[in-house]
């Protein structure tokens, strides 16, 4: 089934960018959208440009004073000091020239992703720029400076009035959206994620439930260290699908981190590329289902750059336009052009070969132990209210 | 951490010759559990729990008016006494072992003869919470190191270097290898990578993330 999908790109996308050695790097989002390109599923009309958000945009989610100083730390006037307690000048989220403008190019996408799908004709749109959900409101942590996914729901909320459900499937907990709708019964957000028993940030246990009138409308879904695809998607897909059927949203935000992987260096999460040809098309699905289409996705985490997160988000896309993944062999063209600058040895097909995909000595005991953390996490989603 | 930093001040108390109906109400209305019972110079006499309440009610298949009856008594004469008090300036880990030894679950401050707060087994739970750091953001490494003087500045010296700030820092016993100690550090990162591959250069062994024992680490 084609549907009509915005795929959100231009180069100023590019500019999120900390140093060379930073994990975190937007070649990804060039990457991925030449592999399309290279395999004749993106043309130039199905693109748009993003925008720059607007500080009244930013400050949907965020704090006036955190806009004021990252424009300072993107300027070069902005002491250590200064920035620490705003996480400015951390490892993480180190100041770059142009730090103001750059992240908020990358709300700008997901709104421009966002008035594509209801303002335009588009069904579904996609910023993988954006995801960068561990944002808080005055605060930058893990990668994230401002967080496009959160303001976009606000901004969706209140122009549209729309019931959004947020599904977050980075291998990271999405605890900056949660926060930032914890108390809202018109928000439902579901994360799955690895266990933050040991992984950053932490968060993200199934007793994170919501608070106020938005108690029951936060899912966490925290699967264990080395869960792999049978597991995963077993949870996942039982989760997603009720947690939907509860909700019924009018619109569907999905963040497509790709750092689950088995190859992915910040994780413990071992599933194979099998997963991301899975997750956009249950979503896609839920999408039909209860909005009508409805649809926006965006980036996130994915820190093997070369050989996972390029396949996982063309995927997404794949998804979104044509209603199927790719199969078979990755373009030549592609594998040659950008060969030569990988350090690693690039994947020639879309699925990962079996042969490839790692052995977990407690598979069984991870497996039976994500089935009983699921029933936990769905004990309010099974209820009627 | 002194009892002082973690006690509750706000504390609800009755008089020996109060009610069981009294404490019955006070334990619904402020989702309490404990009461220390006080004379009128504020000095602790004794304390009632939820426990002793129910142990002095009738049976929940006694509905006839046996029951209001019970709850008339005098709170003097179901309350344990003497009671175990602590001081504001105990440390918070002793008030862990009462806990642990006494079995019981909440005992009254006391200054100058006088009840000044009381602190919970929940209490003493949130004080944990917050001494291993998982309150706040941030990633989990384990390093086992030889149990000798100055291995802690060693480790937290390449935390230093790589700008990394520490959230919290335990040390637990190596239960196979007495002459070792696992350091658990909470680190305010999404990326323990550049600590950890120092940490592994520096002859350090990882318990966490390990080492060889799963396919990706």
């Amino acid at each position: 089934m084609n549907c009509h999908a915005a795929f959100v790109y231009s180069d100023d996308l590019l500019g999120y960018h900390f140093h060379e050695d930073h994990p975190f790097n937007q070649i990804r989002v060039t990457l991925a959208k030449e592999l399309l390109e290279a395999s004749n599923h993106l043309n130039s009309d199905d693109i748009i440009k993003p925008r720059m958000a607007t500080d009244d945009e930013l400050k949907l989610f965020h704090d006036h004073e955190f806009i004021e100083t990252v424009k300072k730390a993107g300027g070069g006037k902005l002491s250590e000091n200064e920035g620490l307690p705003f996480g400015i000048g951390t490892e993480d989220t180190p100041m770059f020239n142009g730090m103001h403008e750059a992240s908020a190019m990358l709300v700008g996408g997901t709104l421009a992703a966002v008035e594509a799908v209801l303002e335009k004709e588009y069904s579904h749109a996609l910023n993988l720029g954006g995801g960068l959900h561990h944002g808080l409101k005055r605060k930058a942590s893990g990668f994230c400076v401002y967080n496009d996914g959160a303001i976009a729901i606000k901004y969706i909320r209140q122009k549209y009035n729309l019931r959004v459900l947020y599904i977050d499937t980075d291998a990271h907990h999405g605890d900056g959206v949660q926060w930032a709708f914890y108390d809202d019964p018109n928000v439902c957000t579901l994360s799955i994620h690895e266990t933050g028993r040991y992984l950053f940030p932490g968060t993200g246990s199934v007793n994170e439930r919501g608070i106020k009138e938005g108690h029951g409308y936060a899912f966490n879904i925290p699967v264990d260290a080395f869960t792999q695809d049978e597991s995963y998607l077993q949870v996942f897909e039982t989760a997603a699908k009720q947690v939907a059927a509860f909700f019924k949203p009018d619109i569907i935000v999905s963040q497509n981190g790709a750092d689950a992987h088995f190859h992915d260096p910040l994780t413990h999460l071992c599933i194979s590329m099998s997963i991301y040809e899975k997750i956009p098309e249950l979503v896609h699905q839920l999408a039909h289902t209860y909005c009508g289409g409805r649809w926006i996705g965006l980036g996130g985490g994915g820190y093997d750059h070369w050989r996972v997160t390029p396949r996982a988000w063309a995927q997404v896309w794949n998804v979104m336009r044509y209603g199927k993944v790719a199969t078979g062999n990755i373009p030549e063209h592609w594998l040659e052009k950008w060969q030569k600058q990988a350090p690693v040895s690039l994947p020639n097909t879309w699925h990962d070969p079996e042969s490839t995909l790692p052995t977990i000595p407690r598979k069984a005991e991870i497996s039976e132990k994500n089935a009983r953390m699921l029933e936990a996490a769905m004990k309010y989603a099974t209820n009627l209210k | 951490m002194l009892v002082e930093d973690i006690m509750n001040t706000d504390v609800k108390t009755l008089s020996p010759t109060d009610s069981i109906a009294a404490a019955l109400k006070m334990f619904r209305e402020h989702k309490i559990r404990h009461i220390p019972i006080v004379n009128a110079e504020n000095e602790v006499i004794g304390i009632v729990s939820d426990r002793d309440v129910r142990d002095a009610s009738a049976s929940i298949f006694d509905n006839g008016s046996k029951s209001d009856l019970l709850l008339q008594n005098e709170l003097q004469t179901i309350m344990s006494s003497p009671v175990v008090t602590v001081h504001p300036l105990d440390f918070a880990e002793e008030i862990a072992s009462i806990f642990y030894e006494k079995e019981f679950a909440c005992v009254p401050v006391v200054q100058n003869g006088k009840l000044v707060g009381t602190v919970t087994e929940k209490d003493m739970l949130y004080t944990l919470i917050q001494l291993t750091g998982t309150n706040e953001q941030g990633s989990h490494i384990e390093v086992k190191v030889p149990d000798r003087p100055g291995i802690l500045p060693e480790v937290t010296a390449i935390f230093g270097k790589r700008k990394t700030n520490i959230v919290s820092v335990l040390v637990y016993p190596c239960n196979d290898d007495p002459a070792y100690k696992i350091l658990v550090f909470r680190i305010q990162t999404m990326n323990p990578i550049p600590v950890i591959t120092d940490l592994r250069n520096a002859g350090y062994t990882m318990v966490w993330p390990q080492d060889d024992k799963e396919p990706k680490l």
